[in-house]
C-alpha cells in the first residue's frame, strides 16, 4: 500500500451557529454529507497495528469500518459496527472519543485524530435515512430466558446482544419510555430522542420485549424473576441525586440536575402542549462540571434564562465534561465560575436567591489525580440566581438491593460484581453500567453489557455459576 | 394502556376510578401509592392507592381536582384508558395490633386512610375514624369507613354534618380522655396533617402522616420529593409516603409545597380559555344522554 498523505485536520462539521441554537432544542451539529464523510474517512492511516480500537470500550473495528465508509461502502460499514455495538447513533454523539478511540489515535500525537465519533455517527444516520434497517436473521431459540432490568444503555446493549444469540429477552423499565438516561438525562439538543426511539426499536426488532412501567423490587423481586428467568442482568443505572448536605439545599428553586433534566427530557417541560412545569428562571447557577452539569447549564438558556453560570470546584482544566460539551456551552454563552464551592443557600419566603461561596486555590493532587481545591479563608461571596442546579453526581438506586439482601453492595451504595463476567454475590444475577461504577459513561455501560452478555450465554449453556 | 372500568363522582371535584392495572394490584398494600399519567403531554400523578382487588386486578384511586390536570382527569370516563399507571411505589404501612388506635383524615384523606383502618382492624386494633371535610358533599364512604372501624366520628367545617368544626378538636378530646390510645395516623391536606401533628405531640401519641408532596418520577431518581426531618432529608416517594408526624419540618413542606403556584394557576387559565368550548360540547352531549336515559 502506498504511503499515505497526512491530512492534519478533521474535515469540519457544520453546526448551528451558537446564537441560534440557544433559541431551540434541536442538535448542534448536522453531521457529515456523504462526501464530507469519505473525505475524513480517507485521513485514517489504516495503521498495520491500529491502537484506536484499544481505546474502545465495545471493540468496534475502527480502521475496518473507516476504509469501508473510505470506499463509500456505508451499508457494510455499519453492518461491521453493529457486530460489536448496537446503539452507533447514540455512541457517536455522547461517547467522550477524546479520551477513547480518537484519543489513542496515531494522528492524535501531532495532528488531530480521525474523527471516528462522527463518522460513527454518520453511517448509523445513514442508514436510518434509507429508510429500512437491516436486521440479522434470528439465530436458532436457545429456549432459556433472560430479565433485562432497566433500559438504559447497558440494558438495551445486553438485550441486543443476547437476542442475537438466541435467547428469550424481557426488558423492564420503570419509566413510562424506554432509554433510561437516554431519554431522562441527556438533552434533545444532544441526542434526539428520535435517535433513541430508533435505537429501541432495532433491539426490540432484534427480538426483545420492553416492559414500561414496571418497577423491580416492587412489582416483581429478583427471587420472583429467578422464578421465570434463567438470568438477570441488573442494568439500572445510577438514579439517586447526590446533594450537598448545606443550609438551605431545601428551599424551592434548588433542583437536582436528574429533577430538572426529566422534567425537561422526559417529561418535555419546553414544549408548550406539555403539563410538567419547569422554573425557567431569570439567572441559573449549575453547580458541577461534568456533563450533566453542561446538560443543565445550557437547557437553562433554551428555557429562556439571561444568565447560565456553572459553578466548580476545581479549574478549567479539572472539568470531567467531554471536550465538545465545555465548548458549545462556552460558544453559547454559558459562563464558568471556576475554583468556586457552594457553602449555603439563601433564600426568601422559601425561594432561593443567592448562593454563598467561597474560592479555592488549586493544592496536591487528590486520589482521582486531580489537584485538590483548597478553600482561601475569608473569600465568601454571594452570587444572585432564582434557580439553582446540584449537578455532582449520583449513586444507584438502594430500590432493588433493598428487597434482596443476597446482593452484596458496596459502601457507595453500588452493586459488587466480578468485572471479568460482570456476576453479582447472587447466583443467576449479573449487572452492569452504573449500577455498578456508580456513574460512568454511556459506552463504558455498554462494554460491561457486553461482557455480560457473553458470560450470561456462556453461564445458560454450562449452568455453571 | 390502563382501562377505567368504574367512574364515581363524588362530588363535583372529587371523583374516584377503578382502573385494570393486574400487575399493581397484584403487590399492592395498604399505604402505597401509585403514579398516573394520562396521555402522552400528560403531567406524573402520584394517588394513593384507596383500594385494590388482587383477584380482579383492579386498584382504586380517588382524587380531588385541584389543578388543570386533575381537572382533566375528572373528564375522563369509563371505557377511556390512562397511558400509564406504575406502582406499587413508597413503604406500605406497618400493620400489626397496636391496641387502640386512630385514623384520622381530611379531605380526599378519607381515601388513602381507608385501606389503613381496614388493614388495622383486621389485624385486632381497636379503630376510631375521625373523618371530616370542608362540607356534607365532600363526604364520602362513609358506611365503608363505619363498616371496617370500631367508631367513627364526623366533622364539617360549616357543620353540614355530623359536628361543625375541625377533626383535631374531637382528637384532642379522645386522646384526653384515653390514655391508651397506641398510635394515630393522620392524611389529608398538609395543613391538617400538620396540626393533627401538632395535637398528638402533647401526649406523646407517636403520629404517621402520608405526605403528597411535588415529584417526577415516583423511584428515587428527581428528588423533588424531598422532606426535611429532624434526622435530614428524605425522599417521600421511597423512604415514604408515612413520616413520623412530630419530626416533619412542616412550614418547609408547605412551602415547598407552593412552589409552582403560579405555574399551576396560568395552566388552568390557558387551559379553560382554550378548551372551553371542548367542555361544554362534553356538557352538552352528557346532557342529551342524560335526556335520552331519563
Amino acid at each position: 500500500m502506498a504511503k499515505k498523505i497526512i491530512v492534519p485536520c478533521k474535515v469540519k462539521m457544520p453546526e448551528q451557529p451558537a446564537g441560534e441554537r440557544v433559541h431551540n432544542y434541536q442538535e448542534v451539529p448536522y453531521g457529515y454529507t456523504p462526501e464530507e464523510a469519505m473525505e475524513e474517512a480517507r485521513r485514517c492511516l489504516q495503521c498495520a497495528r491500529p491502537t484506536c480500537m484499544d481505546g474502545c470500550p465495545v471493540n468496534v473495528n475502527i480502521p475496518g469500518f473507516l476504509a469501508l465508509v473510505a470506499d463509500g461502502d456505508f451499508q457494510g460499514a455499519v453492518d461491521m459496527i453493529k457486530l460489536t455495538n448496537a446503539l452507533p447513533a447514540i455512541t457517536g454523539r455522547v461517547c467522550p472519543q477524546e479520551v477513547q478511540c480518537e484519543g489513542v489515535c496515531v494522528l492524535n500525537k501531532k495532528f488531530e485524530p480521525v474523527g471516528i465519533g462522527r463518522l460513527e455517527r454518520f453511517v448509523a444516520d445513514w442508514e436510518a435515512g434509507q429508510g429500512k434497517i437491516a436486521i440479522p436473521q434470528a439465530p436458532p431459540q436457545t429456549g432459556r430466558k433472560v430479565a433485562v432490568v432497566g433500559s438504559g444503555p447497558a440494558g438495551l446493549t445486553a438485550a441486543a446482544d443476547l437476542a442475537r444469540m438466541g435467547h428469550e429477552v424481557d426488558v423492564f423499565e420503570a419509566l413510562h419510555e424506554p432509554g433510561g438516561v437516554l431519554v431522562y438525562g441527556i438533552p434533545e439538543f444532544r441526542l434526539p430522542k428520535a435517535i433513541v426511539k430508533r435505537e429501541v426499536d432495532y433491539v426490540k426488532s432484534l427480538g426483545a420485549d420492553v416492559h414500561l412501567d414496571f418497577i423491580v423490587g416492587s412489582v416483581a423481586t429478583l427471587d420472583e424473576l429467578l422464578e421465570k428467568y434463567d438470568a438477570i442482568l441488573l442494568g439500572t443505572g445510577a438514579g439517586l441525586p447526590w446533594f450537598m448536605g448545606l443550609p438551605g439545599e431545601n428551599l424551592g428553586g434548588v433542583y437536582s440536575s436528574n429533577e430538572y433534566l426529566t422534567r425537561v427530557n422526559l417529561m418535555k417541560a419546553y414544549r408548550p402542549e406539555y403539563d410538567t412545569p419547569v422554573s425557567r428562571g431569570n439567572r441559573v447557577l449549575t453547580i458541577g462540571g461534568g456533563n450533566t452539569a453542561m446538560d443543565a447549564a445550557r437547557t437553562a438558556l433554551r428555557l429562556g434564562s439571561k444568565e447560565s453560570i456553572i459553578v466548580y470546584r476545581r479549574s478549567r482544566a479539572e472539568l470531567p465534561a467531554r471536550a465538545e460539551e465545555v465548548h458549545h456551552a462556552e460558544e453559547e454563552g454559558v459562563q464558568f465560575n471556576l475554583l468556586t464551592t457552594p457553602v449555603a443557600f439563601h433564600g426568601k419566603d422559601g425561594r432561593v436567591t443567592a448562593l454563598e461561596c467561597i474560592k479555592n486555590e488549586l493544592g496536591e493532587p487528590d486520589a482521582s489525580g486531580r489537584r485538590k481545591p483548597v478553600p482561601i479563608e475569608g473569600s465568601n461571596f454571594f452570587i444572585e440566581a432564582d434557580v439553582m442546579v446540584i449537578a455532582i453526581g449520583q449513586s444507584p438506586s438502594p430500590l432493588i438491593a433493598n428487597t434482596t439482601p443476597e446482593l452484596k453492595t458496596m459502601k457507595n451504595g453500588t452493586v459488587a460484581a466480578d468485572t471479568a463476567t460482570m456476576k453479582t454475590s447472587k447466583k443467576g444475577v449479573f449487572a452492569a453500567g452504573d449500577i455498578i461504577t456508580g456513574g460512568a459513561t454511556v459506552i463504558l455501560a455498554m462494554g460491561q453489557a457486553k461482557i455480560a452478555a457473553s458470560a450470561i450465554d456462556e453461564y445458560l449453556k454450562t449452568g455453571v455459576w | 394502556m390502563y382501562k377505567i372500568l368504574r367512574k364515581e363522582v363524588f362530588s363535583e371535584t372529587v371523583k374516584l376510578m377503578v382502573l385494570e392495572a393486574p400487575l399493581v394490584a397484584h403487590k399492592a398494600k395498604a399505604g402505597q401509592f401509585v403514579i398516573v399519567r394520562m396521555d402522552e403531554t400528560g403531567e406524573r400523578i402520584p394517588l394513593t392507592i384507596a383500594d385494590f382487588d388482587a383477584e380482579k386486578g383492579t386498584i382504586t384511586i380517588i382524587f380531588q381536582e385541584v389543578g388543570k390536570s386533575t381537572m382533566q382527569m375528572g373528564l375522563m370516563e369509563e371505557g377511556e384508558y390512562f397511558e400509564n399507571v406504575v406502582g406499587p411505589l413508597g413503604h406500605a404501612t406497618e400493620i400489626k395490633n397496636y391496641g387502640k388506635v386512630i385514623v384520622v383524615a381530611g379531605g380526599v384523606g378519607i381515601a388513602p386512610i381507608f385501606p389503613i383502618a381496614r388493614a388495622l382492624k383486621q389485624a385486632g386494633n381497636h379503630v376510631t375514624a375521625i373523618i371530616g371535610a370542608r362540607n356534607k358533599s365532600l363526604l364520602f364512604w362513609e358506611d365503608r369507613m363505619r363498616a371496617e372501624t370500631d367508631h367513627v366520628i364526623i366533622c364539617t367545617d360549616d357543620g353540614s354534618y355530623g359536628r361543625k368544626g375541625l377533626v383535631t378538636e374531637p382528637l384532642k378530646e379522645i386522646l384526653e380522655q384515653n390514655k391508651d390510645i397506641a398510635q394515630v395516623w393522620a392524611i389529608g391536606p398538609s395543613i391538617m396533617m400538620k396540626f393533627a401533628s401538632l395535637t398528638t405531640k402533647p401526649f406523646n401519641v407517636p403520629t404517621l402522616v402520608s405526605l403528597n408532596t411535588v415529584m417526577v418520577d415516583g423511584t428515587g431518581m428527581c428528588g423533588g420529593c424531598r422532606v426535611v426531618m429532624d434526622s435530614g432529608a428524605k425522599f417521600v416517594c421511597v423512604d415514604g409516603p408515612e413520616f413520623d408526624g412530630h419530626h416533619v419540618d412542616w412550614d418547609l413542606l408547605l412551602s415547598r409545597l407552593s412552589f409552582f403556584r403560579d405555574e399551576e394557576r396560568q395552566a388552568v387559565e390557558r387551559w379553560k380559555e382554550q378548551d372551553h368550548k371542548c367542555r361544554t360540547d362534553i356538557m352538552f352531549e352528557n346532557g342529551i344522554k342524560e335526556g335520552q336515559n331519563g
